[in-house]
């Protein structure tokens, strides 16, 4: 007989898929108890690391056309779908889902990304706006990227939850450092994989599978992350976040949703979740008549 | 004859240096160690009395944070001959020495009485430090005499400045040749007569030429002053420059220099690193240490 070989997932971070800096892993097994894959346990280094890989990758991913944004958000959705049944079966190893829950599931997760990609070049629209002001003068607000957004992902769905909570903060230009489902860690591993092969420049999304108990402080407090964003945290988790958060000023805002709506793209993927994420400039232009 | 150096055993030394675990307390002592040895330098075309007098506020105040320990200032600030009166003024009564680059800096391509008078201008514009690029050209062409001339007779145009030899070992090809040129160097500041601990530096680079600094080339130039110490007693000063840009970069270093010249030289007086964005670096070490959260880039001054 032979003997499977079962894969070690690393973490994805600043474009490459490095151990983690403590050299830690976790086994996962499927139901059967059999070992499936190991996983890296993530370190505060690796936030740190991972922190800097978005910070340098900010100005770029912000400055290029939101048209541009889009097509690289639709091509990650692309690959997701050429993945699609390896996310099935991945959804499945350590979730209760049946063959045709999981499939809806990364059916849901790849047409969430569509929309997010549908957003990036609309969302100026809907929240920026022209003003009436008494004077010479053109009066703009328009939306920009905040910088990096932390993003602490629902324990499940594994896989459409950290596509719904990566995709507002990439489509309004911002990078993100995420920390995928501790319980069900193999989607958010693998993900790493489809940033690599879709156009996403390096350090714009960064994975790292670890328990929220170590690294949720680091999250919450380190001074780079601009803005965060989590979804099924408890009550002390929440204290812990913002009372880490108030040092920097830092944004903090969660993703609420009851479990069936997850496949509800005007929660999922509305723009008002984009909104969490941009920061209004107003420009004041002289104009030549009154 | 050129010296020969194994390259092997010197590279495989040298990164021995790098193992060291270094944590905490003895971490943080080396950090302000670090801070306080840095030549915090400018050496752009686009450098303006402005540029130069921010960066001068930032060598005294090296961040605006609270801390519970004073931070040290560092030891000198690095700039064109041009801009060393504009330096003197922002840095007087505070500590920090004004060194000036010279010689024709960066290339050293230029006729000897223009060098010179390019020292003698920056002494006289109240610069405390000399560094100057050695005939690179003529050293490759094997015309060491007239490099050792040439280092000799800018020791002397120093006056009471100390002076830092710049030998650009990424243009030098070999360890040998850097051996070689570290010994002439300091053979050539030291003849004209008994110099004092510290007069004279031995420096890797310019910062122009990569790569800069490195831990092997280091290594074989703090092996010529530990052997010019052994012989005369006088203790060559060493400064790596270019290229460091971490914290954990700069206390491999001071490994280094511990492990090859002794406590000794663990100070500003005999070890300096040329740097621009090094102590960034090391204030957010020190704030991370200190605060128990990772600061932000924006939290330290960009000059």
């Amino acid at each position: 007989m032979r003997r499977t070989v079962a894969k070690t997932y690393k973490l994805y971070i600043g474009g490459k898929f490095p151990r983690t800096e403590s050299g830690r892993s976790t086994i996962v097994k499927n139901k059967r108890g059999e070992i499936e894959a190991h996983i890296c346990q993530a370190s505060r280094k690796d936030v740190r690391d991972a922190v800097e890989a978005a910070s340098k990758a900010t100005s770029q991913w912000a400055s290029i056309t939101a048209y541009l944004r889009g097509q690289i958000l639709y091509r990650m959705a692309e690959m997701l779908e050429g993945r699609r049944e390896e996310f099935v079966s991945a959804i499945q190893v350590t979730g209760n889902a049946t063959a045709a829950q999981a499939r809806k599931e990364v059916d849901a997760a790849t047409d969430c990304l569509v929309r997010f990609a549908g957003w990036t070049d609309k969302i100026s629209h809907i929240l920026g706006s022209s003003n009436p002001v008494a004077g010479p003068y053109y009066n703009f607000t328009v939306p920009q990227a905040q910088g990096v957004v932390g993003v602490i992902a629902p324990q499940s769905p594994s896989l459409l939850g950290l596509i719904a909570m990566i995709g507002a903060p990439l489509a309004t230009g911002n990078t993100v450092v995420a920390l995928g489902s501790h319980l069900h860690p193999l989607p958010s591993a693998i993900l790493g994989e489809v940033c690599h092969t879709s156009d996403v420049p390096s350090g714009v999304v960064n994975i790292l599978t670890s328990t929220k108990k170590e690294l949720l402080e680091h999250f919450a407090t380190h001074r780079n992350i601009h803005s965060l964003y989590a979804s099924d945290v408890t009550k002390p988790e929440r204290t812990l976040i913002e009372e880490g958060a108030s040092d920097s000023l830092k944004r903090v805002s969660y993703l609420h949703i009851q479990k069936d709506a997850w496949y509800d793209q005007n929660q999922t993927a509305s723009p008002w979740n984009l909104e969490h994420f941009i920061e209004m400039k107003t420009i004041w232009h002289p104009s030549s008549s009154h | 004859m050129l010296p020969s150096v194994d390259s092997v055993m010197l590279e495989q030394r040298a990164q021995s240096f790098a193992k060291r675990s270094i944590k905490n307390e003895s971490k943080m002592q080396g950090l302000r160690l670090v801070l306080s040895m840095i030549d915090l330098t400018t050496l752009e075309g686009k450098d303006s009395a402005e540029k130069v007098k921010s960066l001068c506020k930032k060598a005294v105040h090296l961040y605006e944070g609270e801390l519970a320990e004073p931070l040290p200032h560092v030891a000198a600030v690095c700039v064109y001959p041009s801009l060393v009166k504009v330096a003197k003024k922002a840095l007087e009564g505070s500590g920090v020495n004004v060194a000036s680059v010279a010689t024709g800096f960066p290339s050293g391509q230029y006729p000897i009485d223009v060098r010179i008078g390019d020292v003698k201008k920056a002494v006289s514009a109240g610069a405390d430090e000399i560094d100057m690029v050695i005939n690179r050209g003529a050293f490759l062409a094997g015309n060491y005499k007239k490099v050792k001339d040439e280092i000799a007779r800018v020791k002397n145009s120093c006056g009471n400045a100390h002076l830092k030899i710049i030998l650009e070992t990424g243009e030098l090809e070999t360890y040998d040749h850097v051996r070689f040129a570290s010994d002439l160097a300091i053979e050539a500041a030291t003849e004209a007569g008994k110099i004092s601990d510290g007069e004279v530096f031995i420096k890797t680079s310019t910062g122009k030429v990569s790569p800069a600094a490195t831990l092997p080339v280091t290594l074989v130039m703090l092996e010529a002053i530990r052997d010019f110490y052994d012989a005369t007693g006088v203790r060559i000063g060493m400064k790596p420059a270019g290229g460091i840009k971490t914290a954990k970069q700069a206390l491999h270093y001071l490994v280094m220099v511990k492990e090859t010249l002794g406590d000794e030289w663990l100070s500003p007086h005999l070890f300096r690193f040329g740097a621009s964005s090094l102590a960034n670096d090391v204030l957010r070490q020190i704030v991370k240490q200190t605060t128990g959260h990772y600061p932000a880039g924006y939290d330290f001054s960009e000059a």
